[in-house]
């Protein structure tokens, strides 16, 4: 298409050139502007119509072509092929792009503007998002070889509210000796097990509450990944990042040097033919410079705190994939689930900016704790059903000095959630989730999602 | 736990300590592509096959256990034309193995060596997983695996040219062998030519047409998208204009819609081994064909 239109604005803009050129000199009047103008407009219909024409002869006689070699059944070629790719040209090297659309209702008992996970500092993306309908984000990948020595990723996200983000935009180095696979850019973190998912492949429309309680829903950091391998038939993979660190559970640093650091380990394999599983530890570290966030203290102000200090997130995670046979086109079981725990130490400050103007600022630790286990069923093809429970433990949290003004929460978050996906192909997905949520004493919110999840473009491969 | 740990430092000591004795480790994607390199390989070569032949090749997953054999794999056998698409580039990529990347030396396609059918003129999902090179159930016609052994011979000798001479010898005689019992499944086969059949997935245009058999429907109304009641009746309405002698499908498909339609077309159902390994008798490339012509020779009946 792009070739034709090509052509006749080309057509078009010589026919013009003389006219402009001339124009100026004759002081044309606007009747005869009109009647060029109209002139230029047949000329060029008229070309687009003869282009069209022969496109479609071309079309025609390229499907006769292609008719006639595939009539006699399987030529037996003597010399066969060496090459399948035919492709020619500057596009032959196009990367593949692949477009995720998504887009959900939300029935929401509470106000989602007044969502809280009680007792566990706020960061990062978290919440079950707008009520009604709305418009999720829409995903745009690209990726390719670079050369012979890395592969490149690119993944934007476009928000509904029309903003756009990096993603991922990283850089793998395929050519590392010794089972070392080292990436460098923005990337999701290899820890926990589902923290390396985009968004449409979960399970469930949203994350788990420790997710969004310890990472802020999804940990991304910009820096240097390094995986290792081990030369054994079972897998054994070990992970170190460091990175800038910006990302909650820490903040911005304005300083040399790693922000976060990050190790894990994965194990994994196969029992029989029909039941697989991975396994892992991972650990976090980061710092946070003055992470404020509002909290009613105990005379039920609202107020300001600011946490500056070491944050420590530990993992373990599992995941048990059962496919009759390996077989999981008809049916397939899968569970999985998540601890986490986080230590966080230094100071906080309180900050009422009430009548009393106060501010205090004192040591501060909290050890916390939370978990998620889910199952997900598919009885019959294209149909699955699913179920998750998320607890979260508040722990032990010593404000120092604070604890004249702030409350140690005993409250428990937890959350159930039942879901019904229909995946008609393996680029579309409808999925209805319902869900009990109770992040805040005495405040019960009843979540219904219906969402849709659509990918267009390359091929993915998904990962296990 | 702890006997687990002592076993997972019992695999990691014996993975350093002791390198395997075989010189050649192989990694194939399916069955037929592990069977064949066994069979030019011999002794000298230690193949791992990523897939049983009751898993449908199109959904595959990057499993752990897949990740941690391609980190020792010398060379990766896959059938190409996207048919791993799904899974072998996240595997290669995790896998830390520099050797097997595609387009490095360690990276055999095997449908790069034989003429595709059912290309699609019309690249669109619409149509349902169609794959942009050609069908790639390529393992269902023996002269596609004789085309096949020749350069994953040569790959063999190039990856280990000390043993090039065993490998060549062991190519020969298998070609040899294998040309001796196509003229046998083809003489075997001559009542089957110009049979009409329906078939459950588009997986045998090869095979069919080999032996000059006929497709007249499928059962799955676009490749890979599940029979519907609604498609069936169509197939039952199009079996009633045009006769068929049977139904076929491969070993790991559901039996339902074969099943359905063969009870109201009156036809027999035949289930195909696929790959080797796909039934009893097909424990080799040999048995697989054996087995195939005898249970198409069945269904003609």
């Amino acid at each position: 298409m792009s070739k034709f239109t090509r052509i006749s604005g080309a057509s078009a803009l010589a026919l013009l050139l003389p006219v402009l050129m001339w124009g100026p000199a004759q002081a044309a009047t606007d009747a005869d502007l009109a009647e060029i103008r109209e002139q230029i407009r047949q000329l060029k219909e008229g070309y687009e119509a003869r282009i069209q024409a022969l496109e479609q002869k071309l079309k025609e006689a390229e499907t006769a072509k292609t008719r006639e070699a595939a009539a006699p059944p399987a030529p037996p070629v003597a010399a066969a092929p060496t090459a399948t790719s035919s492709a020619s040209g500057i596009a032959a090297f196009n990367p593949a792009i692949s477009a995720v659309l998504q887009g959900r209702y939300a029935n929401l008992s509470q106000d989602p503007s007044k969502f809280a996970i009680g007792g566990f500092a706020p960061g990062g993306d978290i919440g079950p998002g707008r009520r009604g309908f709305s418009l999720s984000e829409s995903e745009l990948a690209i990726s390719a070889n670079v050369d012979h020595l890395f592969a490149g990723n690119l993944i934007v996200s476009l928000s509904p509210e029309n903003t756009v983000s990096v993603e991922e935009a990283y850089g793998i180095y395929t050519a590392a000796p010794y089972g070392l696979v080292p990436k460098v850019g923005r990337f999701f973190s290899g820890l926990g097990y589902m923290n390396e998912q985009h968004q449409h492949a979960w399970d469930f429309i949203d994350a788990p509450l420790a997710y969004q309680a310890f990472l802020g829903g999804q940990y991304a950091n910009d820096g240097l990944q390094v995986k290792w391998v081990a030369p054994t038939d079972q897998f054994l993979e070990f992970g170190a990042e460091v990175g800038k660190g910006d990302n909650f559970p820490g903040s911005l640093r304005n300083r040399n040097g790693a922000g976060s650091a990050v190790i894990y380990a994965h194990t994994g394999g196969d029992i029989g033919a029909s039941h697989s599983w991975r396994a892992g530890l991972s650990y976090l570290q980061t710092r946070a410079q003055d992470r404020q966030y509002s909290q009613l203290d105990l005379a039920g102000n609202n107020t300001q705190v600011g946490f500056n200090g070491t944050s420590h997130v530990a993992i373990a995670d599992f995941v048990w994939k059962y496919a009759p046979n390996g077989n999981a086109l008809q049916t397939n079981f899968k569970v999985q689930g998540e601890y986490f725990w986080r230590r966080e130490n230094g100071d906080f400050t309180y900050d009422v900016d009430g009548a009393l103007r106060l501010t205090n600022t004192s040591t501060y630790t909290s050890r916390q704790g939370g978990w998620y286990l889910q199952g997900i069923y598919q009885f019959m093809p294209y149909w699955r059903v699913g179920a998750r429970y998320d607890r979260l433990d508040p722990g032990h949290v010593d404000y120092g000095s604070n604890v004249a003004y702030l409350d140690s929460p005993a409250f428990h978050p937890e959350r159930g959630t039942l879901m019904l996906d229909y995946t008609p192909s393996e680029f579309s997905r409808i999925r209805l989730q319902w869900g009990q949520s109770k992040t805040q004493a005495g405040v019960t919110d009843n979540q219904l999602f219906l969402q849709y999840i659509l990918t267009m473009g390359a091929h993915g491969a998904h990962k296990f | 736990m702890k006997s687990h740990l002592q076993w997972l430092l019992a695999t990691l000591v014996v993975a350093w300590v002791g390198p395997a004795a075989a010189a050649l480790n192989v990694f194939a994607t399916v069955p037929e592509w592990g069977a064949l390199t066994e069979e030019l390989g011999g002794d000298k070569v230690k193949v791992y096959t990523a897939t049983n032949p009751l898993q449908d090749p199109h959904h595959v997953e990057a499993k752990p256990s897949l990740i941690g054999r391609a980190r020792g794999a010398d060379l990766v056998v896959a059938t190409g034309a996207e048919l791993e698409i799904g899974w072998l580039p996240l595997v290669t990529q995790q896998a830390g193995n520099p050797k097997i990347q595609a387009g490095k030396p360690g990276y055999f396609e095997a449908a790069a060596f034989v003429p595709m059918l059912e290309k699609p003129t019309r690249l669109d999902r619409a149509e349902g997983d169609v794959h942009a090179l050609g069908n790639p159930h390529i393992q269902t016609d023996p002269r596609n695996i004789a085309r096949v052994a020749g350069p994953l011979s040569a790959k063999l000798s190039e990856l280990d040219p000390a043993n090039a001479a065993y490998y060549q010898a062991r190519y020969k005689a298998f070609a040899d062998r294998w040309a001796a019992a196509i003229a046998r499944w083809e003489r075997e086969a001559a009542p089957l030519k110009g049979v009409a059949v329906l078939v459950q997935h588009k997986g045998f245009p090869y095979l069919l047409a080999w032996l000059g058999m006929k497709e007249v429907a499928a059962l799955e109304p676009k490749p890979s998208v599940e029979p519907t009641i609604a498609h069936l009746s169509e197939v039952l309405e199009t079996v009633q204009r045009q006769p068929v002698k049977m139904v076929i499908r491969a070993a790991y498909q559901s039996d339902r819609a074969s099943q359905w339609i063969a009870e109201r077309a009156k036809i027999n159902v035949v289930v195909l081994p696929f790959t080797v390994g796909g039934d009893d008798a097909a424990k080799d490339l040999f048995g697989l064909f054996d087995d195939t012509i005898q249970r198409l020779l069945q269904g003609a009946k």
